[in-house]
């Protein structure tokens, strides 16, 4: 066992700032807004350090794909204490395009790379709320998963989890090599200290990969949506408002009102009334 | 890039120019100041309130920050420090001030107690006092007012007798902040007793432990603002101090003592931005949320007069912070803008912290919203280190003294 663990660090907008549309609703600003890296990131960046320091993991490796700032998130995860940083250089229309499974892919082929015995993933990023990548990523390996973590342990080659799920507390104990995606509960992560901050700016301890058909890292910018406006809604009478009273008399609610009034919820000036019936 | 050592750091520092370096931080300092950001708004600005109540020593949140390197900055990396320039740690004083000055104060001390032994300590001296501070969590003081003496330093009375290896000092000192949770004290004291000997050659500089036998700590003093900060006042009686403690030599007290405060004005003045920052912030949200008349408060040009007003006040006070800042990291004597930042910087504090209770109207004057501490908070800034008053004679000396060559 390498004893290495990937974790994968995405640079987001800040949870605190305000985020605003742009004026061709595209997408929304990010120009100037400051970035930071994911909270549930960090929350994973903090476990594979507590397991470093537990000696039960020997090396972490930071892994970001994005711009050239992304290279500053990565710095972060040095400075909490990772041992490397990756770089997987992706910018412009790539970017635009970069998703949970364009990432998955990297990550796996890095995973592969690097020999690593466990991949940590935030559960979701704040921007996209995907919920996508780790369980991806474990798809592509064959590897199993254990998502939603909020208790880890270590058991010689297992990995013992407590998932937080819809019904509650799921108990699991899967194999390594895994992917784990953390968690709100999982840690509090600590803050990056003062010594370690410069450390992590003087030391280039990150690499850089720029994925193309050249690399190991060859994986299809496709994109996979396309964003179009909604076309514009016109007034008229609604048929289905007939549908609606034949519907609801044949369940029998019930209702022995003469009419029901029954009225659509338009945007602006397409309300339209669907009338009684 | 201008590569230069600066002199009371042993470390090389790259620096930009003067105007590239205040409209661009480097990566490094972003960082620092980013982290010193958040852990104001974690850390601090939720218990703040609380402390100011009790008026207990934040002890807690000084151990996280000192956990994370974001005071004792400036001690030489050879001591266990991070030799980070004044600029640096100026920064980092006006982001920790903007959540509680009584924290960043108690904080500030250390730094005022320990610049004499930084400038004027030997190899020997630094070792142990500074190593100390570095190694764990703990506090040093910095003692030169009396009762009846602040301004006029020389005219402190604790005497320092030297007899065989030691001296014997007796004397009592007054508004010494970390005075009850100090590990160390600097102690200015006067060896010479004859009245015609000039100031600058008739005090010495000591390091006291706060342990020796013969210092007794007074009771804490309740003050205005800035209440979790412990100030004390400290009787001498009968301390023996090993003459190994004293810093260069007897009868450079005087000069070791003003030295220092090139060193800690602009961190001052930085704290007192913070101060005066926090309130436009508190003042700007709050002149956005309430309506008066139809409209939001900050629409009625009164009010948005108000804030343009502290808006300049602010960032003239941080253009002057780091313009004395810069001036010391780059070896020359700042005392001309050091004065002129802390002087400025204490009097717009005190202005923008009141403009702001006065935007928050009748509930800035409440202790439920936090517009009343920073206006408490904000007059011991015209106070220590230095008052308004000393400011201005020191400024117009400086400035007839250049005017005059």
């Amino acid at each position: 066992m390498s004893g290495r663990v990937l974790v994968g660090v995405k640079r987001v907008i800040d949870y605190a700032v305000k985020i605003r549309v742009k004026p061709d609703n595209t997408g929304v600003v990010t120009d100037g807004v400051k970035h930071s890296m994911n909270p549930f990131c960090e929350i994973a960046v903090e476990e594979a350090v507590k397991l470093k320091e537990k000696k039960l993991i020997k090396e972490v490796v930071a892994v970001s794909c994005g711009p050239q700032q992304s290279q500053e998130t990565i710095r972060t995860a040095l400075a909490m204490g990772a041992d490397r940083g990756i770089h997987v250089d992706v910018s412009g229309k790539d970017y635009e395009n970069l998703g949970p499974l364009q990432v998955s892919k990297i990550l796996a082929a890095l995973a592969k790379q690097e020999d690593a015995q466990l991949i940590l993933l935030g559960k979701q990023a704040i921007d996209d709320d995907c919920n996508q990548t780790g369980q991806m990523t474990a798809a592509l390996l064959d590897w199993p998963q254990g998502t939603f973590a909020s208790e880890v342990s270590l058991e010689g080659d297992k990995i013992n989890l407590v998932r937080e799920i819809d019904g509650g507390l799921e108990h699991i104990k899967i194999n390594t090599p895994a992917v784990i995606t953390a968690d709100l509960r999982l840690n509090t992560p600590r803050y990056a200290t003062l010594p370690n901050i410069m450390d992590s700016l003087m030391n280039n301890e990150t690499e850089l990969h720029k994925p193309n058909h050249r690399t190991s890292l060859c994986v299809g910018l496709i994109p996979l949506f396309e964003t179009v406006a909604p076309e514009d809604m016109q007034g008229g009478t609604d048929r289905s408002g007939a549908m609606l009273r034949h519907t609801v008399l044949q369940s029998g609610l019930g209702l022995h009102t003469r009419s029901l009034v029954v009225f659509s919820i338009g945007i602006g000036k397409n309300k339209t009334k669907l009338g009684t019936v | 890039r201008v590569n230069h050592e600066c002199m009371s750091c042993t470390k090389r520092f790259a620096f930009l120019n003067w105007t590239e370096q205040h409209w661009k931080l480097t990566d490094q300092q972003k960082e620092f100041q980013q982290l010193a950001r958040r852990f104001a708004q974690e850390e601090i600005i939720p218990v703040a309130p609380a402390y100011d109540k009790s008026g207990e020593y934040p002890f807690p949140i000084i151990k996280k920050a000192w956990e994370l390197g974001l005071f004792n900055g400036h001690i030489p990396q050879e001591y266990g420090g991070m030799g980070l320039s004044i600029f640096d740690s100026c920064l980092i004083t006006e982001e920790l001030a903007y959540g509680c000055t009584g924290m960043q104060t108690a904080m500030e001390a250390n730094s005022l107690g320990q610049m004499p032994v930084i400038i004027a300590g030997s190899d020997a001296q630094k070792k142990k006092y500074l190593g100390r501070l570095t190694e764990e969590p703990l506090m040093c003081a910095y003692c030169v007012t009396e009762p009846g003496a602040g301004s006029d330093v020389a005219g402190i009375k604790t005497r320092a007798v030297k007899m065989g290896d030691e001296y014997v000092v007796n004397g009592q000192k007054m508004w010494i902040t970390n005075g009850g949770k100090a590990n160390w004290y600097f102690l200015l004291a006067r060896t010479n007793s004859d009245p015609k000997c000039p100031a600058s050659k008739a005090f010495t500089g000591f390091i006291v432990d706060a342990d020796t036998p013969g210092v007794q700590i007074g009771r804490k003093e309740m003050n205005m603002g800035q209440r979790c900060s412990d100030t004390r006042g400290i009787t001498f009686e009968d301390v023996r101090i090993p003459k190994e403690n004293v810093l260069i030599g007897e009868g450079s007290g005087f000069k070791i003592a003003m030295g220092a405060f090139d060193n800690t004005r602009p961190p001052v003045a930085a704290g007192a931005t913070g101060l005066a920052q926090r309130a436009l912030d508190e003042a700007t949200s709050y002149a956005l949320e309430r309506k008066t008349f139809g409209k939001v408060i900050a629409e009625h040009q009164a009010v948005s007069f108000l804030l343009a007003e502290m808006v300049m006040k602010v960032e003239l006070a941080r253009m002057a912070y780091q313009r004395a800042a810069w001036e010391v990291d780059q070896g020359r004597r700042n005392t001309y803008y050091a004065s002129i930042a802390k002087a400025f910087a204490g009097d717009i504090a005190n202005q923008v912290a009141s403009d702001a209770v006065q935007v928050f109207g009748g509930n800035g004057f409440n202790s439920e919203y936090p517009v009343e501490k920073l206006m408490r908070d904000a007059k011991i800034y015209q106070i220590y280190e230095g008052t308004a008053q000393i400011q201005r004679l020191i400024i117009a000396r400086e400035h007839l003294g250049r005017a005059k060559k």
